[in-house]
């Protein structure tokens, strides 16, 4: 029996975990984190993980399991982290995945230290994710059991020592199980739509959201010549790999679409390319987080570099805090400031920040 | 987290000040009552028969508050009869003349003062100004001076509270009465923390409306009233059908009514009794408190006494922790106290009485207000004192956790 901090988000994966953790025989509270300072600043409704109505979910939830509930107010923290990161990330010209950000600095961190210091031993998510016991004793991390809801990417920023105070009870079920469960245990958030997109943004309206904190930025958008085919109002409002929503007006001079290619955040310019120029296989990542020892010589793994993206064969490279993965097929549209995690198999071995990719024939420095 | 005894132990419960336990007098009336059919309104012989129990439960309660019968005016609880007071008064003395648009409150209101006076401001055209308290959280009576001679013919309405919610601190109404009637200004005060504990008397006062609610006394919660002197009409928030002296509207909810002239004629019967006991209880407590966390501060009036506090309430700073991961830990061994302050979405904001005493953020989110009432034992403080060091010492490792 182990004292635990449910951390419930007001959804049903997270209501379902607490209360697989009570059967367990788990001491559970229930937590909701409290991440805005105004609930009603961020997005409204049953998607995110921030309004009022979540947290009264959350609290139904953990009445129905007989379990204490409180909120904790995380908002500093998260505006700090995970906010403030997002925004200076895309004004620098990249592509940050602020869940990860979330798992590394608030829930597994501000989170797991605060109930750690106030006598509980550790946290239980909603996360599909498995932990097992590997040979040496360590807690390896490994992918769900049901792969399209497999979060283990996320997670790819926890340590060992985050690890063993983790619990993740779904990790060996499907989403269509924990519905039903949930209804069966009479869970009110048992048919909740699941929350998309990022909790603080609301209407997943990410350029307008960004717009609104960085201001207009205006630079130009260019093909590879340096031709300037438009002018727009930020950077940051376009991504690497992105073909919609470019309106360039003219079509490229063979008629086929165009994509971002490149960012370049000091002067604005946003270079578009047709798509086999998306293509890279050499990438460079720092800041890299281990779930146990770091890869020791080069490494035969798969990496995965968004959340629910495909399986890339690969060999990875560590030197301190320098990540050098060799991709064996070219992938497309992967932007700095995107995470790559690396797998054996099903476990994760850990994850990196991506900060420059290339083209093997094309070499590093192009920008990218 | 631990819970040191198997056998789970009594409740702890040390959050008066939040609503105190019905007496089990008030709760039978309540129950009988309910099963009365009759609107006080109605003319036939069962409709008689409610509004005879109505104004009898209102004679008791004018008796036990110092006031006139007819100035009682039951509302649904003390917000709504701070909100008919303060906007009611607004308007009423606007109305009569254009230049008063100033309201002038002190700066530890309960939130169900401050935020109709705020709304006048956002709505109705409203200037409001704030009075300043001292260290001990009470009304500087000199600024209130200055704020009205400024320009009294301006103020439309002068509200004090009685004694603070969060702290205890009995404010200076009799001053700030006198203060008033120099310039014909009326005076409300919100006396619904102050009634269970102190002798009121609405007619000796001179106020010319008093908030009290009955679950602060041992009543129900979903009833109050609004004590109004005769010759003070407030307009309306509610209207209907004229009910309670047309000032609101609303069958009157006969159970509830005679319930909290129960609870009140009890607590009144045995006031000086039982706030003498809860003082030498709260004696207990601060002195222990000091003992086993010699650095927490007790905060607002020390001195015992219906001129300086309440005897129920004892307000806590715990330096270097914060009050909610205590309040957590407190709970999760059975006693159950309070942060003090007014909560968003479940998340205790920084007490903003605290600050208008002067203290900083972190003391405003380091403290817990422990209120003790009327079925209060010695156990209870005995707990409470028993857990505190490990609660303590856990949640300022806590805090250290979060200020890294």
């Amino acid at each position: 029996m182990a004292r635990l901090v449910a951390a419930m988000s007001g959804g049903v994966d997270s209501a379902v975990a607490a209360a697989r953790a009570v059967e367990a025989g788990h001491d559970v509270t229930g937590v909701h984190l409290a991440l805005s300072r105004n609930p009603r600043s961020y997005r409204s409704g049953a998607r995110g993980c921030c309004s009022i109505e979540d947290a009264g979910d959350a609290r139904r939830a953990a009445d129905v399991l007989g379990i204490p509930f409180y909120v904790w107010d995380m908002s500093t923290e998260f505006a700090d982290e995970v906010v403030d990161d997002f925004v200076a990330e895309y004004a620098a010209g990249r592509t940050p995945n602020p869940c990860l950000r979330c798992n590394e600095k608030i829930k597994f961190a501000a989170v797991l230290d605060r109930a750690l210091a106030l006598g509980f031993d550790g946290v239980v998510t909603g996360h599909y994710a498995l932990l097992e016991t590997g040979a040496g004793g360590d807690v390896e991390l490994h992918r769900a059991q049901d792969a399209g809801k497999d979060q283990s990417y996320v997670l790819g920023v926890l340590t060992q020592e985050q690890l063993r105070h983790s619990h993740f009870p779904l990790g060996g079920s499907v989403k269509t199980d924990v519905r039903a469960e949930a209804a069966r245990r009479d869970l009110q958030v048992a048919t909740k739509p699941d929350s998309h997109d990022i909790c603080f943004v609301a209407d997943g309206d990410n350029a307008g959201w960004l717009a609104e904190r960085l201001g207009p930025r205006p630079g130009t958008i260019v093909d590879e010549d340096g031709t300037v085919l438009r002018e727009h109002d930020g950077a940051y409002a376009y991504t690497i790999g992105q073909r919609r929503g470019l309106r360039l007006g003219v079509p490229a001079d063979d008629g086929k679409p165009r994509f971002v290619l490149d960012i370049e955040p000091v002067s604005g310019t946003v270079t578009v390319g047709p798509r086999e120029r998306l293509l890279v296989d050499v990438l460079e990542a720092d800041r890299p987080l281990w779930c146990g020892p770091a890869p020791d010589g080069p490494l035969e793994c798969t990496v995965q570099l968004r959340a629910h993206g495909a399986e890339h064969r690969a060999v990875v490279e560590v030197d301190g805090d320098l990540v050098r993965v060799r991709l064996h097929d070219p992938a497309e549209g992967i932007a700095p400031g995107q995470a790559v995690v690396v797998y054996v198999g099903t476990r994760v071995v850990g994850s990196a920040t991506i900060t420059a990719t290339s083209r093997v024939e094309v070499g590093v420095g192009d920008g990218r | 987290m631990t819970s040191e005894n198997s056998a789970p132990a009594p409740v702890v419960y040390l959050d008066h000040a939040a609503t105190t336990p019905m007496h089990p007098e008030a709760a039978q009336v309540l129950t009988e009552q309910l099963a009365r059919t009759g609107n006080a309104s109605s003319l036939h012989a069962s409709g008689r028969a409610a509004r005879r129990v109505v104004e009898e439960s209102r004679e008791v309660i004018a008796e036990c508050l110092g006031a006139r019968p007819s100035e009682v005016v039951f509302t649904s609880g003390g917000t709504e009869a701070n909100n008919l007071a303060i906007k009611g008064l607004y308007w009423a003395r606007r109305d009569a003349d254009p230049a008063r648009d100033r309201v002038l409150f002190s700066s530890i209101e309960h939130h169900a003062l401050l935020d109709p006076v705020t709304w006048l401001a956002a709505h109705e055209g409203a200037r409001i100004d704030t009075t300043p308290v001292d260290r001990q959280g009470r009304v500087v009576v000199e600024r209130l001076r200055e704020q009205i001679e400024a320009d009294p013919a301006s103020v439309a309405v002068v509200t004090t509270m009685w004694a603070n919610n969060e702290m205890g601190t009995v404010q200076p109404v009799d001053d700030v009465v006198a203060l008033a009637r120099e310039h014909a200004i009326p005076v409300h005060s919100d006396a619904v923390q102050a009634a269970g504990y102190l002798p009121l008397d609405f007619a000796a006062s001179g106020l010319d409306a008093m908030t009290v609610t009955a679950h602060k006394l041992g009543g129900p919660v979903g009833v109050g009233a609004l004590l109004v002197r005769r010759e003070v009409a407030p307009v309306p928030l509610v209207h209907g059908g004229g009910q309670e002296r047309d000032l609101r509207s609303g069958t009157v909810g006969v159970a509830l009514i005679a319930a909290f002239a129960r609870a009140l004629e009890i607590t009144v019967e045995r006031q000086a009794q039982v706030s003498a006991r809860i003082e030498r209880l709260r004696q207990r407590l601060v002195t222990g408190l000091l003992r086993v966390v010699p650095d927490a501060v007790v905060n607002g009036d020390p001195e015992p006494g219906p001129q300086h506090r309440l005897p129920n309430i004892a307000h806590v700073t715990f330096p270097g922790c914060e009050g909610d991961a205590m309040l957590m830990l407190l709970d999760a061994q059975g006693i159950e106290v309070s942060t003090g302050s007014a909560c968003q979405a479940g998340v205790p904001q920084p007490s903003h009485v605290l600050l208008a005493m002067g203290y900083d953020d972190a003391a405003a989110r380091g403290s817990l207000r422990l209120s003790l009432g009327h079925t209060s034992t010695e156990a209870d403080v005995d707990r409470l004192l028993a857990a505190l060091p490990q609660v303590r010492e856990r949640a300022v490792t806590a805090s250290l956790v979060r200020g890294r």
